[in-house]
């Protein structure tokens, strides 16, 4: 382990590029390659370009987790950005590192620079707010998911594409009647503990864990084994059994089979979107994710998955006003009407939204807004918020292996999620001690 | 030869000893220091817990299984690379012509990195567009790994053992090359055939190697075939295929228990330290230098 933590200091080090300007520089690193490396390298070069006091440099660090650890390797060594993003997933053990993060609102405040935490969605910001309202990190990119439709697969099989696919109820005879119409891949999912777990107790507004999702304190138990979940997973269990639900994997592997035309329906990030309608040789759509009506009467909203940024201690106050300025033209409705269009993420300001509709991007790209309409149609609950639970990078692997049991007939819904409490219990509470 | 006085002999061990000092000794003192906190990720603070990093570790049955997972692996590892090389080694050695063709070409897949072998496997073997199980499934078997452990641990073990088999290939062939051939001539004179002068001559002379290779692998499977791991299953399912070393890391740098992950590499450092003492003490006793 101690090569590897070397390796990761050498590395970190190494890379961090020098300063060499008089404009004040603030570095910036991220997990984004490909596409959407070169939209955040365009968003920082129209910053760069907008000003002559500061200069963003951007540097792409691994995925989400490396880009996590190269951040906390540097912290280590005192070599670290003044911005990094960060997973959905690491939100607690950032705020739980104080003394190594410098609160957004903080920065904000002591920058100057325009701020209205009021502009940025609820449901957005509510997951990097604290319960006292105060914003901890920048919501970057958001997503949320929903149900996509392979039009074609669902003729193929001889069943209506336009058939009502809001409930659960319906979707379980869809798949019934697709795999009866010779379907073999009727469903498939990518992320499924963020998908069915995460995001289903949320849109039945029951919680995923105790003292509201972990938000009110660290000492916060799972409570994922709820008569909700349980009934959600029994069934998709059974339809595993039967061959409607096909497994593909832990990530969005299953998104490589929806693509390429084998499968009818996909629950899948909004932020698919891209990469569905580059690939997908058939005709598609959008839905909103289905719900149990015998859970709830009308579903609440999904949470969001993605990054934020956070900004780190260490610097100098002229730096973190450089810092303060990039984040509030990140947040402009223009910049992000921009990212929504191009990534389908979500827009983190409703102005944003709105600048997109006035557009007509929308009306263009039917189905593009059912995950803003999901998201806010109605005002988050102490269960919709969003989570926030330590280790849950780790704890989200114990659900995986549980849920795996599940869809392999190794254990019923029920047990397999109270172990996965248990399990993950275990973990909160080193957690807990950690950052007591 | 004597020396006169401690200077020189004391210059001349120094290298080695500064090496195995800084990266050996001061890591390993550090992991053990390490073990005994439960730290932030950022280093802020660390609370002082005694062994309860290893209490917390030891309670858990996936990390008790876990040793089972690794001892398998290991051991299949290590038979899937060494048994197919030697036998590959013993026909290009029996080659007349064109024996450097071939050895070249057996010799390539250990270029490929084991993450990069990872990748390659796991694209054979994808349950829904991998060329070997598209024909598994024409044969009527229905091969998921991603929920099948057994199938996970066939496939990591096979990904991992291939890229070896070059490795332990050119060791055999190495060793075979320098078996004398008046005593396997004189042997073929008295009558024994092929693989009666195989086992009674071959194989005893080429014991140093065959020791030598079979703790270099057992090493590699330990150590090394991380990559491998973490390309193809994550670990995954249900922990199946999560070794000792992917533990480690998956809780250190994933989980960001660094308490946890240290008190893993302390007691990883005792099973290889009881391993060698076992290797060097009763499997070496059987090798004939």
């Amino acid at each position: 382990m101690n090569k590897f933590l070397l390796g990761a200091f050498a590395a970190t080090t190494a890379l961090t590029p020098i300063a060499a300007s008089a404009e004040t520089e603030v570095q910036f690193w991220h997990a984004f390659t490909g596409r959407l490396g070169e939209l955040v390298a365009a968003q920082v070069d129209a910053f760069n370009a907008s000003q002559s006091d500061y200069k963003v440099v951007q540097s792409h660090k691994g995925n989400y987790s490396e880009t996590l650890n190269a951040g906390i390797a540097a912290f280590r060594a005192q070599e670290q950005p003044h911005i990094l993003m960060v997973f959905e997933v690491g939100t607690a053990t950032m705020m739980g590192a104080k003394g190594a993060i410098k609160p957004v609102y903080e920065v904000m405040a002591e920058s100057g620079a325009s701020f209205d935490p009021e502009a940025y969605i609820g449901s957005v910001k509510g997951y990097y707010t604290t319960t006292d309202g105060d914003m901890l990190s920048l919501p970057f990119n958001s997503s949320t998911p929903v149900l996509w439709v392979n039009r074609d697969a669902f003729e193929a099989a001889g069943v209506d594409p336009d058939m009502d696919l809001s409930t659960w109820e319906n979707v379980g005879g869809a798949l019934e009647a697709l795999k009866a119409g010779g379907e073999e891949c009727p469903l498939v999912t990518a992320w499924q503990s963020w998908i069915h777990l995460e995001n289903f107790s949320a849109y039945h507004d029951v919680p995923f864990a105790s003292k509201d999702n972990g938000f009110a304190g660290l000492d916060t138990e799972l409570m994922l084994n709820g008569p909700a979940q349980v009934a959600h997973l029994t069934a998709m269990g059974e339809w595993a059994k039967d061959g409607k639900f096909i497994y593909t994997g832990r990530r969005n592997e299953g998104g490589a089979n929806f693509r390429a035309g084998e499968c009818a329906l996909f629950t899948e990030s909004s932020a698919g979107y891209a990469g569905i309608k580059a690939e997908a040789e058939f005709d598609f759509e959008v839905r909103p994710l289905p719900y149990w009506s015998a859970v709830a009467q009308e579903p609440q909203n999904t949470i969001i998955g993605g990054a934020s940024l956070w900004v780190m201690e260490g610097h100098e106050s002229e730096e973190y006003k450089g810092v303060g300025e990039f984040l509030s033209f990140l947040s402009s409705s223009d910049v992000q009407a921009d990212w929504h269009q191009n990534t389908g993420y979500l827009p983190i300001t409703s102005a944003a939204g709105d600048v997109t509709r006035a557009a007509g991007f929308y009306d263009d790209n039917p189905g593009t807004d059912i995950a803003v309409i999901q998201m806010t149609a109605k005002e988050p609950t102490a269960n919709s918020k969003g989570l926030r639970l330590g280790s849950f990078d780790q704890i989200r692997g114990i659900i995986d292996e549980e849920l795996e049991a599940i869809w392999s007939g190794d254990k019923s819904a029920q047990a397999a999620m109270d172990s996965a409490k248990e399990r993950g219990d275990a973990l909160l509470r080193r957690f807990e001690s950690a950052n007591r | 030869m004597t020396f006169r006085g401690w200077l020189l002999p004391l210059a001349l061990i120094a290298p080695q000893v500064i090496i195995s000092a800084v990266f050996f000794f001061y890591p390993a003192g550090q992991a053990i220091w390490q073990s005994l906190f439960i730290p932030d990720p950022f280093g802020l603070s660390a609370r002082f817990v005694g062994l309860g990093n290893f209490e917390f570790l030891l309670s858990d049955r996936f990390y008790r299984t876990s040793f089972l997972t690794t001892a398998v692996f290991s051991i299949l590892v290590t038979l899937c690379s060494m048994v197919p090389a030697l036998f590959l080694a013993v026909i290009a050695d029996r080659l007349i012509k064109g024996s450097g063709i071939y050895r070249t070409l057996l010799i390539w897949p250990y270029a490929v990195a084991p993450a990069v072998a990872g990748v390659l496997w796991l694209f054979m073997f994808n349950t829904r567009v991998g060329v070997i199980s598209w024909y598994l499934g024409q044969l009527g078997y229905d091969w998921n790994h991603v929920l099948n452990g057994g199938e996970a641990m066939g496939l990591v073990v096979v990904a991992s053992a291939w890229g070896r088999i070059s490795y332990n290939f050119l060791f055999f062939f190495a060793a075979l090359q320098a078996v004398p051939r008046s005593v396997i001539e004189a042997a073929a004179i008295d009558g024994a055939h092929f693989w009666r002068r195989f086992f009674t001559i071959v194989l005893p002379l080429i014991t140093p190697t065959a020791f030598f290779l079979l703790v270099v692998n057992i090493v590699y499977a330990f150590f090394e075939t991380f990559g491998v791991i973490h390309t193809i299953t994550g670990g995954g399912p249900q922990q199946s295929t999560t070794i000792l070393v992917y533990k480690v890391f998956s809780d250190g740098f994933v989980g960001q228990d660094l308490g946890s992950s240290a008190a893993q590499s302390v007691i990883l450092l005792f099973v290889v330290g009881l391993l060698t003492v076992v290797q060097f003490k009763y499997i070496e006793k059987r090798v004939h230098y």
